[in-house]
């Protein structure tokens, strides 16, 4: 099975940047109620709109293994960008998981994120890789980024809706 | 109880026969895998007998059930009102005193709007004081569900209590996920109006005392609601011999198909009660200025009913009847010994819920440590073997549980010992993976 890369054992174990720190410009709270699995993430930006520098992105999370080191690689794939970075990384990785297995994702683009390409042959476990992703752009939003130009990149691919729209299941 | 205590967990020659009439479970999964399918909880599978029962009504009697007086209609309208008959006797029931939902959850609905549509004026007009009485709900009053409930006995009563004012309370859960009745007499009072529970946890697979709540509920003059969804398909169920005055269950649990649930009640209960969905079929006498409605059960069957998936309920009834519910009750006990057995061996595995096989039923919830239950039945997954993952529409108990998730496992009559052994040995894989074995 390629979803367990060992990339991902090791991000869940020691999930970088755990915690939540001050300073933040804002925080949100994502839940995934199909397994309850929960994220709370702050983000604190330097600088104004989309040429912001992420300075830090602290988070509280509990979840399964991809959830919790999906969150810990966007960290790294984040903090110390810019905002249009970031987001550019986000397109990348949400391009992606949301591929079927057809996009294997770029190393350069989305650094350890590639690890999560076989997530997305698994349609259930894409919101668990999107959790935290999706935290972030909501806190983004919260921080007064405007992330429209994003939705419209993707919006013949998925939108941040996944999440919910991802919880038929959960009767 | 006895003849379950006497009857014998099928053969393996029996065993065969039954898997034979279910074409899904010789599929492969996860590249040529054979399906474990350990997840009847969620959804049974449906026998050859249920599916030529649904095709042989679309292909020969369809129609409108209650409408039009053709032979077609006639005997679609025969077919409808035979498949009640069956199902009422699969669980003791009076004919009239099963009504057709689309599913369990629209079963349970049903009762709770009855209490919010009694207070609309007129609506309980000719109905005897008493018995209009105990539907009146207000300020005050209270509504008493338990701790374990799924989100379907648990949404209803709180949206009702919101809607009407009274108080929602609950029964607790102990540590070893069994009801505190310790509770019973101070959650249970003179305030209550209606009781609704569980009679087997979806997910701790726990058999609730019926009998002690019915007879509390029933002194201080309480309705009682019970969530058969559990334990219609596992158990012989006599809605006299239980004492309640509703009991919902749905079809798709049951080997029966989706889209067809049941409410039963008792007759005078439903014959006091305001209709919930209104139109077509429910109808008596319809004026511009106001209607009158018929009495149940077709009081409650708004629309052209699911009647091909009411007679597919009924092949179910009778493929269940023909296996000998004591046996598939003996059968799906022995599956759950065995995989307690199992478990127990395993010490980094916990079950939640009662850990022997007294006064529970073959829906099995554990966690391991350390591992997120999606990861765990990810595993599973890959070796073939299908369980389910979450909270299984229990948040509040897992919540009680300390827990975010679990994993389940259950059962029903077409499974094998070697399907338990199965999902043991790919279970073994996940403190491989994640690197967690001790």
């Amino acid at each position: 099975m390629d979803l367990y890369q060992e990339i991902i054992l090791e991000h869940a174990k020691r999930p970088h940047h755990a915690g939540l720190r001050d300073p933040f410009n804002a925080q949100v709270h994502h839940v995934n109620p199909t397994c309850g699995d929960e994220v709370t993430l702050r983000v604190q930006l330097s600088g104004e709109g989309r040429s912001a520098v992420i300075a830090d992105l602290s988070y509280d999370a509990v979840g399964c293994s991809i959830s919790t080191a999906s969150t810990s690689v966007l960290t790294d794939e984040v903090i110390g960008y810019s905002v249009e970075q970031a987001l550019s990384t986000f397109v990348a990785v949400r391009r992606m998981l949301t591929s079927k297995g057809a996009d294997s994702g770029d190393e350069d683009e989305i650094g350890d994120g590639v690890a999560f390409a076989g997530v997305s042959k698994y349609p259930a476990r894409v919101k668990c890789a999107l959790l935290g992703w999706v935290a972030f752009t909501d806190a983004l939003t919260q921080a007064g980024i405007d992330i429209s130009a994003t939705s419209a990149i993707t919006s013949n691919t998925i939108s941040s809706n996944t999440i919910s729209s991802n919880t038929m299941e959960n009767s | 109880m006895s003849d379950v205590a006497l009857a014998r967990a099928f053969t393996a020659q029996e065993s065969a026969a039954i898997r034979g009439d279910f074409a899904i479970l010789a599929r492969s999964v996860r590249g040529g895998k054979p399906l474990v399918y350990l997840d009847s909880g969620a959804t049974s599978h449906k026998p050859r007998q249920v599916l030529d029962a649904e095709r042989a009504f679309y292909e020969w009697h369809n129609s409108a059930v209650h409408r039009g007086a053709h032979q077609l209609a006639e005997e679609a309208t025969d077919a409808f009102e035979s498949a009640r008959e069956t199902v009422a006797r699969f669980i003791g029931a009076k004919t009239r005193e099963v009504v057709f939902t689309k599913n369990a959850t629209e079963a349970l609905n049903l009762v709770t709007y009855a209490f919010s549509n009694a207070a609309a004026a007129g609506a309980m007009d000719g109905v005897e004081p008493a018995l209009a009485a105990r539907f009146a709900l207000g300020e005050g009053d209270e509504i008493v569900i338990t701790e374990m409930e799924h989100h379907a006995n648990l949404i209803p009563w709180q949206e009702l209590a919101r809607r009407t004012g009274a108080t929602l309370r609950w029964i607790g859960v102990t540590d070893d996920g069994r009801l505190d009745l310790g509770d019973l007499e101070t959650v249970i009072t003179d305030r209550t109006k209606v009781v609704a529970f569980t009679h087997v946890s979806n997910v701790l697979g726990t058999i609730n005392p019926v009998a002690a709540i019915v007879d509390r509920a029933r002194a201080v003059g309480a309705l009682t609601v019970l969530d058969a969804c559990q334990s219609v398909p596992h158990m012989a169920v006599d809605v006299v011999d239980l004492g309640v005055d509703f009991l919902a269950f749905s079809g798709h649990k049951m080997l029966g198909p989706m889209g067809v649930g049941v409410l039963w009640g008792r007759y005078e209960l439903l014959a006091a009660m305001p209709p919930f969905l209104t139109g077509g079929s429910m109808i008596e006498v319809v004026r511009m200025e106001g209607s009158t409605y018929a009495d149940p059960p077709q009081r409650f069957e708004a629309g052209v009913p699911m009647a091909a998936q009411a007679v597919g309920l009924a092949a179910a009834c009778d493929y269940l009847t023909a296996l000998g519910m004591p046996r598939v009750t003996a059968h799906e006990h022995a599956l759950t010994e065995a995989l307690l057995a199992g478990l127990a061996q395993r010490p980094w595995v916990r079950v939640v819920g009662p850990v022997d096989g007294k006064d529970r039923s073959g829906a099995v919830a554990f966690v391991v440590d350390g591992i997120h239950p999606h990861d765990v039945g990810q595993i599973l997954d890959d070796a073939g073997v299908a369980v389910r993952v979450g909270h299984h529409c229990a948040w509040p108990l897992h919540r009680r549980m300390n827990l975010t998730a679990t994993t389940r496992a259950s059962f029903a009559a077409y499974n094998t010992v070697a399907e338990v052994e199965a999902l043991l040995t790919a279970l073994d894989r996940v403190p491989v993976v994640f690197g967690t074995e001790v």
